[in-house]
């Protein structure tokens, strides 16, 4: 009988609940703080008007006095980027899927897939809109999904032909078929690379979200925040403006944060990204 | 009786690299058999072959013992150990050991009870639920010998399994493959390019010479089993060493 070798498991508890350093939250604070501490006190000191620059202080007033049409457009502006993102993460890698199944079918789109990307998205903002007039949402929806499906197609795609060859062979030699190496196979090995794609497109939806919402420019009540941003420089309003500002850079941080935290969850048992180095 | 029969087979890669020129080859049943050579003489070429991966550019490979209808390296149940562990890191030492039932769409309950069995057997039962990289390279390796094990093969194929690891870890192995080979009656072929190795485990060794990869010579080791550390020590190894080291270099020198 074999014999059990001295085990390795101590380096389990490491990798499955890596220990936050706490400078890694501490710092950026302590700078944030000392950043808005110094520009309050140069806006003051200086009496730097605020149509040129408002002191945080003065941003945070406006935040709180506009709360009620900024949080509204915020949640239009957010609902387009999530759509997007979703539609993003799902075709993006079902495509994928797809080509991995036919060559022909990838012959045929990836050059497509690629011309999209390339294009400019404000140069093709403004047709998008004049095409789907009817539907603002809709509009919208697909000039934040250009912007945000390729890396997800793109990262998918390299994955799914990134497969380890020995594997490969090992699953040929136990009969496996088509459809049992894709699903147990490829589709596994491909998910560090397409987590890494999502990670993109999260940030990617949001800002296509908000270029299209500037082409697009529609007044009224239902509209995103970079409308209420063009509204606020238009009225000279510039601390509203830069409250709009801080919502989205909020709102990208948070995808960013989100999308982080589901790749450490779904990869952290196996995959090099997500393991502490030991030693 | 033989497990399975090359006859004349050669092999051509697309590049017009010959890998292989007339390997004839009769596997008997219950045999350890070693193929031995310098790289790029094909070995492991022959192995893949055996296993149906990959075609043949002329000659047959034949299974007796199959039953009838049935051809090819399907109708055997195979084993196949390569040289690198050939885990997937996303999945648990049990799941990995169990992915060729699996793939065969065995029912839960019984592959489980097949998998546990296979694990006990290489001394890694309380490591199921680990995933490889909380493994070392010899664990990993038992892993890999474990998948192998749970089809209850009657041929194993293994290529250079063991070169990667230390030696320590490496004569452990060798010890625990064969007390194994001994209880389970399987016919084992192994390509190694340690004489040495060769040697301490085979019934048999065939030795290649490369380009183009053939049989230089077929050797067979006489030596009771079981084998244990005195056996790397005795005058008996010593002798078979050199004659294997012998025909090595004349099938280099030729």
């Amino acid at each position: 009988m074999m014999q059990e070798e001295p085990p390795t498991l101590e380096a389990k508890a490491d990798a499955r609940a890596p220990a936050v350093d706490p400078l890694r939250i501490i710092m950026p604070i302590v700078i944030g703080i000392l950043f808005l501490g110094t520009w309050e006190a140069a806006v003051r000191v200086y009496h730097v008007p605020p149509y040129i620059l408002p002191g945080p202080w003065a941003i945070l007033g406006a935040l709180i006095e506009g709360w009620g049409s900024l949080f509204h457009s915020l949640l239009i502006t957010l609902q387009v980027t999530l759509s997007a993102f979703l539609l993003a993460a799902i075709g993006g890698g079902a495509l994928a899927i797809l080509f991995t199944r036919s060559r022909w079918i990838e012959l045929s789109l990836y050059p497509y897939a690629v011309i999209l990307q390339v294009t400019p998205i404000v140069a093709i903002a403004p047709l998008i809109i004049i095409w789907v007039k009817d539907d603002t949402y809709l509009a919208l929806l697909i000039c934040a999904w250009i912007v945000a499906f390729f890396p997800v197609l793109s990262n998918a795609t390299l994955g799914l032909s990134s497969t380890d060859h020995n594997l490969l062979n090992l699953f040929q030699l136990y009969g496996a078929t088509r459809r049992q190496v894709l699903w147990h196979l490829r589709v596994p090995s491909a998910l560090p690379y397409y987590l890494g794609g999502v990670r993109i497109a999260g940030g990617l939806a949001l800002i296509g979200t908000v270029v299209a919402e500037f082409v697009a420019g529609t007044g009224g009540a239902d509209t995103g925040l970079a409308y209420r941003i063009l509204e606020a420089g238009y009225r000279l309003q510039i601390p509203r403006m830069f409250a709009a500002l801080f919502l989205i850079a909020s709102t990208g941080i948070l995808i960013f944060l989100g999308l982080s935290l589901v790749t450490h969850l779904v990869l952290r048992n196996w995959h090099e990204s997500a393991v502490r180095r030991e030693s | 009786m033989s497990v399975v029969t090359l006859s004349r087979v050669g092999k051509v890669y697309s590049n017009g690299t010959v890998a292989l020129d007339d390997v004839s080859l009769d596997v008997r049943d219950g045999e350890f058999l070693s193929l031995v050579g310098p790289s790029g003489c094909g070995k492991s070429t022959v192995l893949r072959l055996i296993a149906g991966l990959g075609e043949l550019t002329s000659g047959r490979i034949e299974w007796p013992g199959a039953a009838r209808g049935e051809t090819g390296a399907g109708a055997h149940r195979l084993g196949f150990v390569f040289q690198e562990p050939t885990l997937m890191p996303w999945a648990t030492v049990a799941a990995n050991v169990m992915l060729p039932l699996k793939l065969k769409g065995m029912a839960r309950a019984e592959a489980g009870r097949r998998v546990a069995a296979a694990l006990g057997r290489v001394g890694l039962e309380t490591f199921a639920k680990a995933y490889p990289r909380e493994l070392s390279g010899g664990m990993k390796m038992r892993v890999s010998i474990a998948r192998a094990l749970v089809t209850e093969p009657n041929l194993l194929l293994m290529d250079e399994p063991f070169a990667a690891l230390d030696e320590i870890t490496r004569f452990k192995l060798n010890n625990d493959l064969l007390t194994l080979w001994q209880e389970q009656r399987w016919t084992v072929i192994f390509v190694t390019h340690s004489v040495y190795e060769s040697v301490y485990l085979s019934s048999r060794i065939v030795v290649m010479a490369a380009r183009p990869g053939r049989i230089a010579a077929d050797l067979a080791i006489d030596a009771p089993y079981p084998r244990d550390e005195g056996f790397r020590t005795s005058t008996a190894y010593n002798g078979f060493c050199r004659t294997v080291s012998a025909a090595l270099r004349e099938a280099m020198a030729a």
